[in-house]
């Protein structure tokens, strides 16, 4: 279950875009140009189904995204989803991930008060028994180098 | 039939003795022979892990999927309230205020330790170092590590967070944390082999209930352990996966 954003929440002046998220569907979002520093020394750290529905966040996620655990749990992932971030990013994601791969990039993520938060992610697939049962996802401090790169990488790929 | 026990060779020597009482008091427990046999290097350690010579184990998280997932360990316990961090020091009077101060070709001090210097390379990483462009050395010990510093033979160095906890007041006073992680699900954990496998319960029950009698107690704080908490497989399924995403 995902809901619009509300302007009650947003921190700051804000643009709005209504994005079509993966497995679902249209959510209106608000956005500022206010950046989080990532916390230092600390991991983000979430798993989720096979469908990308959270499952489990840890306390840096919860402290970096701005939502309680009680709304991230059963959220589908893309509750983060910035617009500045290109499809074609997660497209890739998604099939390296079902393809029983280790996917890693450098994300912009959107937190509940319409703020951003960069970081390098990595998701590999929770492999039970021979079959994926989920993914877990793990969000370390990028490098600035690279995120210089993807700032300027990224609006080329709409 | 005898049985053989391994500690990752990270411990800390003062709680060496430690480890042979508590070997002593899981033979009487489990009613068999158990040699414990210490490795001076993790190299070593995993030689004979791969021989199938070691049946129970202290391991460490980065061993420990290598001795879930090839060669059929399962997880026991890990100590209560003992995570593996790491941090980057620097000496106290290093001009290196903060990560982003080192720059490439950067000297860093730092021991064997392989889930230690994997977290420590990622609290490099956002200074934008990485193996490619830092010059390592490597010391027998955290102490050696500590020691380069006030040498100035290194301008940082990787610890174990407990073990930089454990150098001498002295030492410390003349070192600065520069960056702690805080990663808070990355332990150690006592682990069996395929050979003690159908007597795990049994063993889990008696160690999750030692620090409930005095004698347990005792040889508790040998190993300056509060207690042991139970692990169960999917709880070192997902520290497996996630030293997975630490990897690279």
């Amino acid at each position: 279950m995902i809901n619009d954003m509300k302007a009650e929440d947003i921190v700051g002046e804000y643009k709005e875009v209504t994005l079509q998220l993966y497995k679902v569907g249209p959510r209106k979002i608000l956005y500022t140009e206010i950046e989080t520093p990532f916390p230092e020394g600390k991991l983000i750290v979430s798993t989720t189904d096979k469908d990308g529905n959270i499952t489990h966040v840890n306390h840096a996620f919860i402290e970096m995204s701005g939502y309680t655990e009680a709304e991230l749990i059963g959220a589908p992932h893309s509750i983060l989803r910035h617009p500045d971030m290109p499809p074609a990013a997660f497209n890739d994601l998604w099939d390296t991930v079902q393809k029983g791969e280790k996917w890693q990039g450098i994300v912009k993520n959107l937190r509940k008060d319409g703020g951003y938060y960069w970081v390098k992610a990595t998701v590999i697939p929770n492999i039970r028994n021979g079959q994926v049962v989920g993914y877990t996802s793990v969000r370390r401090k990028p490098s600035s180098i690279v995120v210089d790169e993807c700032i300027k990488l990224y609006p080329t790929l709409f | 039939m005898s049985y053989m026990f391994t500690v990752s060779p990270d411990f800390s020597p003062d709680r060496l003795s430690g480890w042979y009482i508590f070997n002593t008091w899981m033979q009487r427990q489990l009613g068999v022979d158990i040699h414990l046999e210490l490795y001076d290097d993790f190299c070593a350690q995993r030689v004979a892990t791969y021989s199938d010579k070691i049946d129970l184990i202290y391991a460490n998280p980065f061993d420990a999927a290598m001795l879930v997932r090839e060669k059929g360990f399962l997880p026991l316990v890990k100590p209560k309230d003992q995570l593996d961090e790491a941090l980057i020091a620097v000496s106290e009077s290093s001009p290196i205020a903060k990560i982003e101060d080192l720059k490439a070709n950067v000297k860093i001090g730092m021991t064997e330790d392989p889930n230690v210097n994997m977290i420590g390379m990622m609290l490099l990483e956002s200074a934008n170092l990485n193996n490619s462009n830092i010059e390592k050395t490597v010391y027998d010990s955290y102490v050696l590590v500590a020691k380069s510093l006030l040498r100035e033979s290194n301008e940082a160095g990787i610890f174990l967070a407990g073990a930089f906890d454990d150098l001498s007041n002295m030492v410390k006073k003349q070192l600065r944390v520069l960056l702690r992680s805080e990663i808070e699900e990355i332990h150690h954990s006592l682990m069996v082999g395929p050979k003690l496998a159908d007597r795990r319960d049994e063993i889990k029950a008696f160690l999750t209930g030692m620090n409930q009698n005095e004698k347990g107690q005792g040889v508790l704080d040998s190993l300056g352990f509060k207690g042991w908490d139970e692990v169960d497989d999917e709880e070192m399924e997902f520290m497996i996966d996630l030293m997975d995403t630490l990897a690279t």
